[in-house]
This record gives C-alpha cells, sequence and structure tokens, in this order.
C-alpha cells in the first residue's frame, strides 16, 4: 500500500558556504528551519522540488525533508534534519554559533 | 623525510590552479554541480552536513614542523582554528568557504602539500607505520615503499576511474601497527635469507562486508613490487563489480573468484608488465630512500627520571620503544578526556611543530589512532617536552588505553553517517576517566563508526561500536574481540543495539566484566575474550536471563 504523504520542507546545502538552507515560500533561502514552506500537498511538493533544482547557482543537492508544524513554523522530524539545524554536538561552530 | 622535488612542486601548483579555475566556473553558472562534483572530490572537497569539509593527504602521516605549522594557519585563517587527524593519516578541516579553497590548496602547495586522490575513485594516500623508521621492531623503514606508490598512483592514467576506493598501508615491522589486513593492499616488509622483500595482502576492508586481506605473495622480490602492485589494481580494475558499489572493492572481487583465481590472473598480468618496468622504478625507490636515512643522532647523557608521578605515568603509556636505546618514540594524545578524538587546535599544532623541531629532528607524524607522533626524542629531552605537552594540554597519560578511542566524524559532520560517534566518544572517556580504572584495566582498543562504512575501524576494535539510524532512532550495535594487528580478527555482534544513553552504561558493564573474569593484570582484555568467548560478556551485557531467552 502507497504511504500517505507527509509534510515536506525543501532543503538544501549553500553553495558558497555550504551550510543548510531551507526554502521559503516566496521562493528565497532561509538558514533556518522554521521559515521554511511547510508543504503538505505532493504535487506541490515536486513543484517546490524543481523549482530548488532550478536554481543551481545558489544551492547544491535539495531534496524534500519531513517536516511537522510546530508554534515557531515547522519543525524537523528525523534526528538528522534537527542536527542540520544546528550544527555539530561537539563545538558550538555551526548555526547555534550565532544563537549564542 | 621526503622533499618535493620541481617536478613534485610544479604539479600541486597547477593543480591548485587548475582547481581555482573550475571553482570560479562553478560560482559563475559554467559548471552544473554535476560537472563539478567529480572535479572537486579529486581535490579532497566534500560538501558534507554542515558546510564543506577538505581533507588534506598527509603520506604515510609524515610532517615536517613548517608543514604542521602551515596547516596550523589554514586552521586559522580559513577554517575554525583545529583540525581534525583521521584514521588514515589525513587531516580534515570542516568549515571551509568555496571560494577559499583554492587559497588553501596554494598554502599547502608552499609546503609541499595536496588534497589530491583524498577522496573518488582511485588511489587512495598511501597510509604506513606511524612508528616508521624509528621502531626497535622494524625490519626496514616501509615509508620509500609507500612514497614510491604515491608518486606511482598519483594522476596514474589508468587508474583515476577504478571501480571504487583503492587503499594501499605498508608496515615494516611484524608487529602491524598499520592496519595492513584491513587494506585492499597491505604490504609487510619482510627478511628471508638476508634479502628484502615484501609479503603482499590482498582483499582486505572494512565498511559493510568486513574481510580480513589474504596473503596473494609470501615473498615478493624487492625488484618486483611496483609491477606487482601495478598487476594487483589493473586485475580488479577490469574484474571490479561497477555494477554494484556495494560489491566493486577487491574484497569483494577476491572473495567472489577466489584467491588462487586472483593471484593466476596477477601473474599472468605481471608477467606481461614486468618487463616494461626496466629498472626505473628501482632508481627511483633508491632515490627515495635516500631521502628517508635517519637523522644523525645526538649523544647525550640521560639524567635520572624525574619523581613527578604524572611523568612517569606519561612515559609509560605515551613512549614506545625505539630503534636508538639512547631515544623513544612520544605519542602525543589527542584524546583528553571529553575531548573530540583527533582534535588539535592551531596552537597545539604549534606547539608540536615547536617540540618536533627542537627535540624531535624536525619531524611528526599522524597515526591511524588519531594521535600525533615525536618518532624521535633523546630521553634526556624527555622531562621537556612533557612539560611543553602539559602547557599546551596535551599531555593526557592515555595512549593505548580505554580512553584512547577511535571515532569517525559521525552525524556532527558526515554527510553519510548515520548516527553520531563523537559525543559517544567523548561520553566513554570521561566516564573511563571519572572510575579512575584504564590504567587497571591496561590495553584496550575501544573503535566508534557513525555508519557501516567503517571509517571509525569498529570491525576491529576490541570493543568496536556501530551507529545505525533503526526507524528513525539512533541506535548502536557493540562488537566484541576484534583486533588490527599481525593477528587479525574482525569483531562478534554481542546482540540487540543500544539506544544512545544506553551505550556508555553498556561498555561499562563490558569492562567492569573484564575486571571480574581475568586471570591477573596480565591478560589483556582481547586474551581475556579469546579465553573465555562472548557468552560471560552477553551476560554482562544483557543479563542471563535475556541471552537465554
Amino acid at each position: 500500500m502507497r504511504r500517505p504523504f507527509t509534510p515536506k520542507v525543501v532543503t538544501a546545502n549553500a553553495l558558497l558556504k555550504g551550510n543548510a538552507v531551507y526554502l521559503r515560500a516566496d521562493g528565497t533561502w532561509s538558514p533556518h528551519h522554521h521559515e521554511a514552506e511547510l508543504i503538505e500537498d505532493p504535487g506541490r511538493a515536486e513543484v517546490r522540488l524543481h523549482a530548488a533544482e532550478a536554481a543551481p547557482g545558489l544551492v547544491v543537492g535539495a531534496y524534500l525533508a519531513d517536516a511537522r508544524p510546530g508554534p515557531d513554523g515547522p519543525e524537523p522530524v528525523h534526528f538528522r534534519e534537527a542536527f542540520r539545524t544546528r550544527g555539530p554536538s561537539n563545538y558550538p561552530h555551526g548555526k547555534q554559533e550565532g544563537a549564542l | 623525510m621526503y622533499a618535493y622535488d620541481a617536478f613534485d612542486a610544479a604539479y600541486v601548483r597547477e593543480r591548485a590552479a587548475q582547481f581555482r579555475a573550475q571553482v570560479e566556473r562553478r560560482i559563475d553558472g559554467s559548471l552544473t554541480e554535476e560537472e563539478f562534483k567529480p572535479l572537486r572530490l579529486m581535490n579532497g572537497l566534500y560538501l558534507q552536513l554542515h558546510a564543506y569539509m577538505l581533507r588534506v593527504a598527509i603520506p604515510y602521516g609524515t610532517l615536517s614542523s613548517a608543514q604542521m605549522r602551515q596547516l596550523a594557519t589554514i586552521a586559522e585563517r580559513w577554517d575554525r582554528g583545529y583540525g581534525h587527524v583521521t584514521t588514515r593519516q589525513n587531516i580534515q578541516f570542516n568549515w571551509p568557504e568555496l571560494r577559499d579553497v583554492p587559497d588553501m590548496l596554494d598554502a599547502l602547495a608552499e609546503v609541499g602539500m595536496h588534497a589530491i586522490q583524498t577522496s573518488g575513485n582511485t588511489v587512495r594516500n598511501v597510509t604506513a607505520d606511524h612508528f616508521a623508521g624509528a621502531a626497535a621492531d622494524e625490519v626496514a623503514d616501509p615509508r620509500p615503499v609507500a612514497e614510491l606508490l604515491r608518486q606511482w598512483s598519483t594522476d596514474h592514467p589508468e587508474f583515476q576511474f577504478l571501480p571504487r576506493k583503492f587503499k594501499i598501508a605498508v608496515t615494516g615491522a611484524p608487529n602491524d601497527r598499520a592496519v595492513i589486513r584491513a587494506h585492499d593492499i597491505g604490504i609487510e616488509i619482510v627478511r628471508r635469507d638476508g634479502a628484502i622483500g615484501y609479503r603482499v595482502l590482498v582483499g582486505g576492508g572494512l565498511g559493510r562486508t568486513p574481510m580480513i586481506g589474504r596473503v596473494i605473495k609470501d615473498f615478493l622480490p624487492e625488484a618486483d613490487l611496483l609491477p606487482y602492485v601495478e598487476a594487483i589494481v589493473s586485475v580488479w580494475n577490469l574484474l571490479g563489480r561497477r555494477d554494484n558499489k556495494y560489491k566493486a572493492r577487491i574484497k569483494i572481487t577476491v572473495h567472489e573468484h577466489g584467491i588462487e583465481e586472483i593471484s593466476r590472473l596477477v601473474e599472468e598480468r605481471f608477467a606481461l608488465l614486468r618487463p616494461a618496468f626496466g629498472g626505473a622504478d628501482r632508481a627511483m625507490l633508491a632515490r627515495i630512500a635516500a631521502q628517508f636515512a635517519p637523522p644523525v643522532w645526538d649523544v647525550l647523557p640521560v639524567p635520572d627520571a624525574p619523581a613527578d608521578a604524572g611523568y612517569r605515568s606519561w612515559v609509560d603509556t605515551n613512549t614506545a620503544e625505539h630503534r636508538n636505546p639512547d631515544y623513544a618514540i612520544v605519542s602525543i594524545s589527542l584524546k583528553k578526556h571529553g575531548a573530540t578524538p583527533g582534535d588539535a587546535t592551531s596552537a597545539q599544532m604549534r606547539a608540536m611543530a615547536d617540540l618536533a623541531e627542537r627535540y624531535g629532528h624536525d619531524e611528526l607524524r599522524i597515526s591511524h589512532e588519531q594521535n600525533v607522533v615525536l618518532p624521535h626524542v633523546h630521553r634526556a629531552h624527555l622531562p621537556a617536552v612533557h612539560a611543553a605537552l602539559r602547557a599546551a594540554d596535551l599531555a593526557t597519560a592515555n595512549i593505548g588505553l580505554a580512553s584512547d578511542i577511535i571515532a569517525c566524524p559521525g552525524m556532527d559532520y558526515c554527510a553519510l553517517a548515520t548516527a553520531r560517534s563523537i559525543p559517544v566518544a567523548q561520553s566513554i572517556a570521561e566516564r573511563i576517566d571519572a572510575l579512575k580504572i584504564e590504567h587497571e584495566v591496561g590495553a584496550l582498543k575501544i573503535k566508534i563508526s557513525g555508519c557501516i562504512n567503517a571509517c571509525g575501524h569498529h570491525h576491529v576494535g576490541h570493543i568496536g561500536i556501530l551507529g545505525l539510524d533503526r526507524a528513525g532512532v539512533e541506535t548502536y550495535q557493540i562488537t566484541l574481540g576484534g583486533d588490527h594487528t599481525e593477528t587479525a580478527a574482525l569483531g562478534e555482534r554481542t546482540g540487540p543495539g543500544f539506544a544512545y544513553d544506553e551505550v556508555v552504561p553498556a561498555v561499562e558493564r563490558i569492562i567492569l566484566a573484564y575486571l571480574a573474569l581475568r586471570e591477573g593484570p596480565g591478560e589483556t582484555f582481547l586474551a581475556a575474550y579469546r579465553r573465555v568467548g562472548a557468552a560471560p560478556f552477553r551476560d554482562a551485557l544483557y543479563g542471563e536471563q535475556a541471552v537465554a531467552a
């Protein structure tokens, strides 16, 4: 049986810095997961992914990642995606650096 | 040690210039990512979880003070002020920006270094015993052979698009510190009837399908080395499974065809190749070997050792027997309890470079166990070296002990990882330190990988830990009884995996079980495991009822 569609965000790595970025509803890229567009329709997910892939000068390796709604915007579902929103656990050298 | 000639120097400068142009074309849109990716990988540039990562080759782990200082400068100027040494004697920078990488490669070229073939389906950085040229048990220094292989394999036109990556390790000692049995080709320098030759192993490897290398040639005459190695790679290049990347490594080829058939094909190919090697390879090896002549040893009186207990403990654990009895090999631990295994700050790199220059005949080594080695320190200088290391926060006395843990970057950095490794290693080391038992426990190799690719060598750890993603949860499998040395063995899985916060208590139960089971302090963990088997350790891990059920 086909699995029901679960909400997604479009994510990638920025071309120049390599950091994790997320596609906003207006088509721009944010370093913050909670600013991403939460996509709840499979057709739109495909369209948005194609749009991301059509911006090769900005990002690399766009893909759809599972997400769920949260009080401040989309939240990651998988622990890998949660780590990408923060940075490594051994040093505050990732996104958490800006939050300190 | 080997110094670049004009050809080497021009080559790495040209490669850096080529990459600069490729980066510019990627940024201006002339190259797509699909076109650019193989180019960046050929130059050691990965795109990881949070940033790019530049992997720099340290051939056979040997560095000069000037090279170490340049790595410190690169870390400070273009990264976050530290470097991470790896299980293949490389150093990685975790935070470069794409535009800066050509400048980093230029800076490397200034000191005869590069990042070429640290990725991709090529012959990778050739590794060697980190005690090479210094060890008391050595038949011959393996580094001239490793350097010859480096030169032969760099941009070798036949071997740039191999079925998969290809790793070669060389040791010159019967005590295998270079993990040669877990490499695609392992080479051991041996002496037979007074003549130097090579025992050649093939088809070792860890990863998804771990295998211990098989002897393909028990004694290869010295003159035949390069054509024989070329014959092996050439045979595999044709037979290797390009239809399935998980079956492409030579270990699978050897397994599928059998060592006898591979040996026959290699001999056939060797017979064709041998005449083409008219002696230039041997002349080159002789020229290279001359550059690895031992230093002029200092002749100094050795004063009585200071009474300081910390110093004595450090000498006991962090120094090894040198070929010159007045000297010692000093291992500098990059495994302070709770620190990230294998990381050194720029200040620490400079401190180690200073020590090598002042007391170590200007040489440093990177070990596959993610530590740094000063291979030649006169025993008269050990107190001064220890004091300087203590000032640089580098004097942890734990080499070969339970907290000297190998850990891959895991999911804190690596895009391939399925779980974290570093915080697991940090927590185990902190717990061991809190228990104050590691000197009583003695020799114990704990190795952690954050995915099945096994960069952390977990299969050959006395205690191996493999981090996996099980239904969206970090889960850790434990193996016991692995061994990376000349008595190599793959660890046996204990049973069901453990959740992230269960791993440290599980490792503690294994260690305490060993202390209860051993026949005395002289029986190492590995010896005790081989005597009693896995059952009592499983009991300790899961409880007797759980195992019986």
